[in-house]
């Protein structure tokens, strides 16, 4: 059991001045294994933060994001999925899914996790599956009028994907689950 | 009994020692050794002997004790706070306090904040819902700053500090502190760097409580106690100040925009207006910091703004879109002097969208000139233009206000900019994004295959003459992959049956790129084919309308 945190487009301090307190508390040193953040932080604050919760983080460059050393994209392998991740504001029109499964296929991944919007989807795939987190503070967007502050935990084990998107709608969190198989023999990612 | 007699006679005999050990370690007995009832009742007596004890005792530290024991005494037992009114302990205290600190002239500055601060937070504990007692023990503390211009000592900053900080710990709410008329005097007599500090302290103090403050008033008081992070004051030089903190203390300002806020839209445009004011004074080194956050809270306004047709007022209004996005042009159009072009681009770009929102198209089309002249005279490095063409691009796709003509001038500009792109790979992904500036799913009026079309094959000439120049990078810089990405945004237009994306020309990109010799070389473009092709299968086996549309496709 392998807990990854899918989390980004905080936009502390421009949009959000921080994680709302229920995450915070929920976000315990210790707990998770990886964190993969879509960006747009912005500040160093913030990633010296996420790497108190946990030491493996890897970061895409958002559009915001102060530090400019931050990488367009990047893959990882956990269990026996492939993950891809990318802020999204490289992929036009933004939100397209059909255009996001395109930078799937490029990366190779059977997990893609982009940003940008700031709304949570899960969409599935022939090809597998695309997370977007939304935005952990619930921050500003001129793409989606009404941004509820969300975030991603995902349990990985060998061949199973349990997804639980966290959001925090009205002063309550509401968790909601979704799973996914990668079947053994499948070439989705060669 | 005590009152009567023990107690006089023993200050009598205390005062007459005339030895200043003697009496500072009596008078510590007296207040360490009988029960707090007795001290509440005999206050009078207690602080009338201590003007006359010698000047060297530490007076200070015996009142400080005096009200700490007074203070835990009520903290601790609730029902004896009547008794405090009744005798008046704080009057009492505050005059003896005042004698005290007269009967001593050169008393050191630090002991008579030492006083007040233990006098304030005697009230904070004893009386908290009597706000007109705390102010009168700044006043007073006023009155003794004002006799002695800037304070040098660190010591006595400290207490001051320590003075103002008590209210905020007690309430937890900033605008409780800010009812205290004196609160802003004390804070002027400090020195610019502590003055930053109490900033700190207080901006801390709303973040960690989420304390939410409402009104224009509150926020112009608030900004003026704040003043020592907003500008440079009277500093002729600037501030020397550390570079982190100097980051930190300015992202902690940014943070604080978003708890001022108010559900009323003309108020809130009061309290932006007000913020204006104060961030224009913040010269280049702030600004960068101050106005995203402001432009932010700005556009989130603009969102509650009442649709024009259910406004009574109708253009009348005080508070207009239109306005509002004027007011946002004059803090953006402060950035690119910063120097901060790319912040400006962008937030310009933010702007046209929420101009697209409203459907003000002559504002939308006014940031997006903003926006490509900044791109034109200030983002030269190749990378930035990269990132600044998608978000030209992007935005463009999204918007739907503009009319024919000006949405062509902006398409041309920006299908312009992506083929003068550095790189061969970056042109040719520009150009074939731009592809999707004319084809808007939602916008009938924004459909045109041609121009779709148009864009797709420029795309593959820049693909073609990368090759040409020998240029083969491997990989996702290679030219076969610009070829097989390149089908892949033919394939997304063919599948929404677009006529000028013929099967034709699909099956003959497809044949060409397998003709490619350099493939079987290059692993990457190998797996983007074959993951290509099996998208394709994927979709055919979906059958119905999308189904046939890929079974036309001869591979």
């Amino acid at each position: 059991m392998v807990l990854v945190l899918a989390l980004g487009d905080l936009h502390v301090p421009h949009r959000a001045a921080d994680l709302p307190p229920k995450f915070k508390s929920m976000l315990v040193p210790g707990k998770i294994q990886h964190i993969i953040c879509t960006g747009n932080l912005c500040i160093k604050e913030i990633h010296d933060y996420l790497k108190t919760i946990c030491p493996d983080l890897h970061i895409v460059r958002g559009e915001f994001d102060e530090d400019a050393r931050y990488p367009e994209n990047k893959t990882l392998t956990i269990g026996q999925f492939k993950l891809g991740l990318c802020h999204g504001h490289q992929v036009i029109p933004w939100g397209d899914l059909d255009s996001l499964a395109m930078l799937q296929r490029q990366l190779g991944v059977d997990i893609l996790v982009t940003g940008h919007t700031h709304q949570f989807t899960a969409y599935k795939h022939e090809g597998g599956v695309v997370i977007n987190p939304g935005s952990a503070t619930g921050a500003y967007s001129s793409i989606n009028q009404d941004v509820n502050p969300s975030f991603v935990l995902m349990d990985i084990d060998g061949f199973r994907a349990v997804v639980y998107v966290y959001e925090l709608i009205d002063g309550e969190v509401k968790v909601d689950k979704i799973e996914f198989k990668k079947p053994p023999t499948s070439n989705s990612a060669p | 009994m005590y009152r009567d007699t023990v107690l006089p006679r023993v200050l009598e005999q205390i005062v007459n020692c005339r030895d200043e050990i003697a009496q500072y370690y009596l008078i510590d007995c007296i207040i360490q050794v009988f029960p707090d009832e007795y001290h509440l009742q005999t206050l009078d007596v207690l602080l009338g002997a201590c003007p006359q004890l010698q000047p060297s005792v530490d007076i200070m530290t015996v009142l400080s004790r005096l009200m700490e024991r007074l203070s835990n005494y009520a903290a601790l037992n609730a029902e004896v706070l009547p008794y405090f009114l009744q005798v008046e302990a704080f009057s009492k205290l505050n005059n003896a306090i005042g004698k005290v600190i007269e009967a001593q002239e050169d008393m050191p500055i630090l002991s008579a904040v030492t006083l007040y601060s233990s006098l304030l937070k005697f009230t904070l504990h004893v009386h908290p819902d009597r706000l007109d007692y705390a102010d009168q023990v700044l006043g007073s503390c006023v009155k003794q700053l004002s006799g002695k211009g800037k304070i040098n000592d660190t010591r006595a900053t400290r207490e001051i500090v320590s003075l103002l900080s008590a209210p905020l710990e007690k309430y937890n709410d900033v605008v409780i502190a800010l009812k205290l008329t004196n609160y802003p005097l004390v804070v002027e007599y400090l020195d610019n760097e502590t003055k930053r500090i109490m900033a700190t302290v207080i901006i801390r103090s709303i973040m960690k409580n989420n304390t939410l403050i409402t009104t224009a008033e509150k926020v112009e008081a608030l900004l003026e106690l704040i003043k020592g992070l907003i500008n440079d004051l009277d500093e002729p030089q600037g501030l020397e100040v550390d570079e982190d903190d100097f980051e930190e203390e300015q992202n902690s300002v940014a943070r604080l925009v978003h708890m001022l806020y108010n559900d009323d839209t003309e108020e809130m445009f009061k309290i932006i207006s007000i913020l204006k004011k104060h961030f224009l004074t913040g010269g280049p080194k702030r600004l960068k910091f101050t106005i995203p956050p402001l432009v932010v809270s700005t556009l989130k306004l603009i969102r509650r703004l009442p649709v024009e047709g259910d406004n009574p007022f109708g253009k009348e209004a005080s508070v207009t879109a239109t306005k509002i996005f004027q007011f946002l042009n004059q803090i953006i159009e402060a950035l690119p002097n910063v120097p901060s072009p790319d912040l400006a681009f962008r937030l310009y770009l933010q702007c046209a969208e929420a101009a697209n929102k409203c459907d003000e198209e002559p504002i939308a089309y006014e940031f997006f000139t903003q926006a490509y002249i900044l791109y034109e005279e200030e983002i030269s490095d190749s990378k930035a233009q990269v990132t600044a063409l998608q978000l030209i691009i992007g935005t463009l796709q999204r918007m739907h206000v503009f009319g024919v003509e000006n949405r062509d001038t902006l398409t041309h500009k920006a299908t312009g900019y992506s083929a003068k792109l550095l790189k061969k790979p970056d042109q040719c992904r520009a150009v074939y994004a731009c592809s999707h500036l004319f084809w808007l799913e939602d916008h009938e009026t924004i459909q045109d295959g041609d121009r779709v079309l148009l864009c797709l094959k420029r795309a593959l000439k820049i693909a073609n003459s990368a090759q040409q120049m020998g240029s083969n990078g491997q990989g996702s810089a290679g030219s076969v992959t610009l070829f097989i990405e390149i089908l892949n945004k033919y394939l997304y237009f063919y599948e929404k049956g677009i006529p000028q994306i013929t099967v034709e020309s699909v099956e003959s990109l497809i044949q060409l790129i397998k003709n490619e010799e350099s493939m079987p070389s290059d692993p990457y473009a190998e797996s983007l084919f074959a993951s290509t092709l099996q998208f394709m299968e994927f979709q055919k086996q979906k059958g119905g309308a999308i189904g046939d549309r890929y079974e036309e496709i001869k591979v």
